[in-house]
């Protein structure tokens, strides 16, 4: 797809008139200025903590510092994959492994050291700063350099070489004809930047990219996403199903039998004995009612009953009605997504509000549902006092272990002083 | 009295067909489905419709929506929802239009025949029937809020404002209880002072005013 032209898909310059491609090749340089000197040094900086703190693990401190200059790194590598998505249109496929929420430090260490991509991540540090800084300055030379071409043409020889020779790239310039070459070689310098300076920078995110993204291609780290997500899945799946047998055994079927026992015993006592009989009848009504009760709990936790007859919107609008702060839910849904994807989603809202009413502290929230670009996405926000983090045993790093399952993301905005945004995202479709 | 039964399940809805005509209904017909009982409702005119949420064809909430349909079509049509769950969601929904003569209650209630009975009656009367569930729901939301006159009830008054809410007449109210009827206007006549509801003789309207209390800031 990266053929000569791939630049003509970068948003505005879907034109190859004259303006736009002028406005193109200077916002390429511009681009590769601000990326070579703004942004490259912190690649150096990047490569420098990493090492260091890499040095330092056999002492012990590099285990306590690790976490946070890799996570540095992979907020350099992010922003990076980020402006080559926006300027240049490449993407660049990203998976990290998911981390043990609440881990210790030298866990995590040892959880990302043992992730290929940071160690992609790490080598492209030095590449970046080498072979990345050319690519990226580049196209700002080849446009800059050709004015200094035609400043010597039209005179300015005379200041820079003086009595000897000036070299203008390879032309050497010592007298007006020979300046007047350096400005023809100026002319071609600039036409090739006119032509070469957007797929430079192109080039530039071409090499990020081959090292960024992982060899195998994105089909691989997919596969490996979902093998590490379906892991998740079934493990819970199979620690529900325990816990449904559990509740079931040791609540209404036990129930059920003490009901069978109570009423042979009826049976003996209602001749013997009918005001005994009916105590134990009276008895073993209440038992009946209380099996009910926690068949009807069970129901609730395993597909709740408004979620099957009216869908994710109804489901969530009666969950609110239940919390004890006032919750107001908008809905925009026009159809109902897969049984699978609603009851995901329905859990993951059920823990945010959860949370939200334990630890925030808020006096009100409010929850938004809708569906749009393919995404059924939903926002829980509140007006507590904030500080929620997905890592901070706060339940939400198990509902985004969860949502994974269904390619689903998950985002928690919350400053310390409130307010907590928890917005989630399932890809899906309605129907 | 005749009424229309609609429930999916042989067992329940032969127990309900013999329980209600043991207390001296008419059954006018026992429906099992939601076209069915739509018109059953239609062409049999019945005094009240007992109804299951959840009916076929669809299993979801057609029961709930045939009666919701019902009383748009004849306002005021009792109709006594039964359901496996309450929520506080399908509550509001058969509230929604003030008119009385809607209950909704769990299976379970037919267990005690008597109190079952009774809200059948009230209910074809004009009168409510919610489910206590629906009622504590309201009542330990309210009273979680420090700020709410609900949390300034004397544990009695909470009670008689529970069995209030459910739709009983201050004559029941006193007879479950085991405290004479006197006992129990003081008990309402404070709760609607400590409330700020305004006191009214008809028991419909009381109910809906009492249910307007809990539910209000949603």
């Amino acid at each position: 797809m990266n053929t000569e032209t791939t630049d003509t898909t970068r948003p505005g310059t879907i034109e190859n008139g004259g303006g736009s491609r002028t406005r193109a090749v200077v916002l390429a340089a511009v681009q590769g200025l601000v990326l070579a000197l703004v942004v490259l040094p912190f690649a150096v900086l990047g490569l420098v903590l990493t090492l260091l703190s890499l040095a330092l693990i056999p002492l012990g401190i590099g285990l306590v510092t690790t976490p946070a200059v890799l996570a540095l790194v992979r907020t350099l590598a992010a922003t990076r994959r980020r402006l080559a998505e926006e300027w240049c249109g490449v993407r660049i496929p990203v998976v990290y492994r998911p981390l043990t929420p609440g881990a210790r430090p030298w866990t995590r260490t040892v959880e990302l050291l043992r992730d290929p991509q940071t160690w992609r991540d790490v080598r492209w540090l030095p590449v970046d700063m080498t072979a990345g800084f050319v690519t990226a300055l580049l196209p700002a030379v080849l446009l800059l350099y050709p004015v200094e071409g035609f400043a010597v043409a039209a005179g300015l020889w005379r200041e820079l070489a003086g009595d000897g020779t000036y070299w203008y790239g390879f032309v050497p310039v010592s007298d007006q004809p020979t300046a007047l070459g350096a400005g023809a070689t100026a002319a071609v310098l600039l036409v090739a930047a006119y032509r070469l300076t957007p797929a430079l920078l192109l080039l530039h995110f071409r090499l990020t990219r081959a090292l960024l993204a992982s060899p195998e291609g994105e089909l691989a780290e997919r596969v490996r996403v979902l093998t590490e997500t379906r892991r998740d899945a079934v493990d819970t799946s199979a620690a529900e199903l325990r816990r449904i047998e559990r509740d079931l055994h040791d609540g209404a079927q036990a129930r059920l039998v003490a009901m069978g026992m109570d009423l042979g015993t009826v049976e003996a006592l209602v001749d013997k004995d009918p005001e005994r009989a009916k105590l134990l009848l009276a008895q073993t009504r209440r038992a009946s009612a209380e099996a009910l009760a926690e068949l009807r709990d069970l129901v609730r936790g395993i597909h709740p009953p408004v979620l099957a007859e009216r869908g994710l919107g109804d489901a969530v609008r009666a969950l609110a009605l239940r919390l004890p702060v006032p919750t107001e839910v908008v809905v925009d849904l026009p159809g109902r997504a897969e049984a699978p994807v609603e009851s995901a989603a329905y859990f993951a809202v059920s823990e945010i509000l959860t949370n939200a009413v334990k630890h925030s502290g808020a006096g009100r929230i409010w929850a938004d549902l809708h569906h749009a670009d393919g995404l059924l996405r939903i926002s829980v926000t509140d007006d507590g006092r904030g500080g929620a983090a997905v890592g901070a045993g706060s339940g939400l790093a198990g509902v985004e272990r969860r949502l994974g399952t269904f390619d689903g993301v998950l985002a928690v905005s919350s400053p310390v002083g409130g307010p907590t945004m928890v917005t989630l995202e399932i890809p899906c479709v309605l129907s | 009295m005749r009424v229309v039964l609609a429930e999916d399940l042989f067992l329940l809805r032969d127990g309900l067909v013999r329980l209600l005509e043991a207390y001296d209904f008419e059954i006018a017909a026992a429906v099992e489905s939601g076209p069915e009982l739509e018109r059953a409702l239609a062409e049999l005119e019945p005094d009240v419709a007992v109804v299951d949420v959840r009916l076929p064809p669809t299993h979801t909430d057609e029961g709930l929506q045939c009666a919701l349909k019902a009383r748009r079509a004849r306002p005021g049509l009792p109709v006594l929802v039964l359901s496996q769950h309450v929520e506080q969601l399908y509550a509001r929904e058969l509230l929604a239009d003030g008119s009385g003569g809607v209950g909704y209650l769990l299976k379970d209630r037919v267990f005690d025949a008597e109190q079952f009975v009774d809200a059948v009656r009230r209910v074809a009367a004009g009168g409510t029937a919610m489910d206590p569930q629906v009622i504590q729901q309201l009542l330990a939301r309210r009273s979680g809020d420090e700020q709410s006159p609900v949390s300034r009830l004397t544990p009695r008054e909470r009670e008689v404002l529970e069995l209030m809410a459910q739709g009983r007449s201050n004559t029941a109210i006193a007879g479950k209880l085991v405290v004479t009827e006197r006992a129990v206007a003081k008990h309402t006549a404070n709760i609607f002072v400590k409330l700020g509801l305004e006191v009214s003789d008809d028991d419909n309207r009381r109910v809906l005013a009492v249910l307007a209390y809990l539910d209000r800031d949603r």
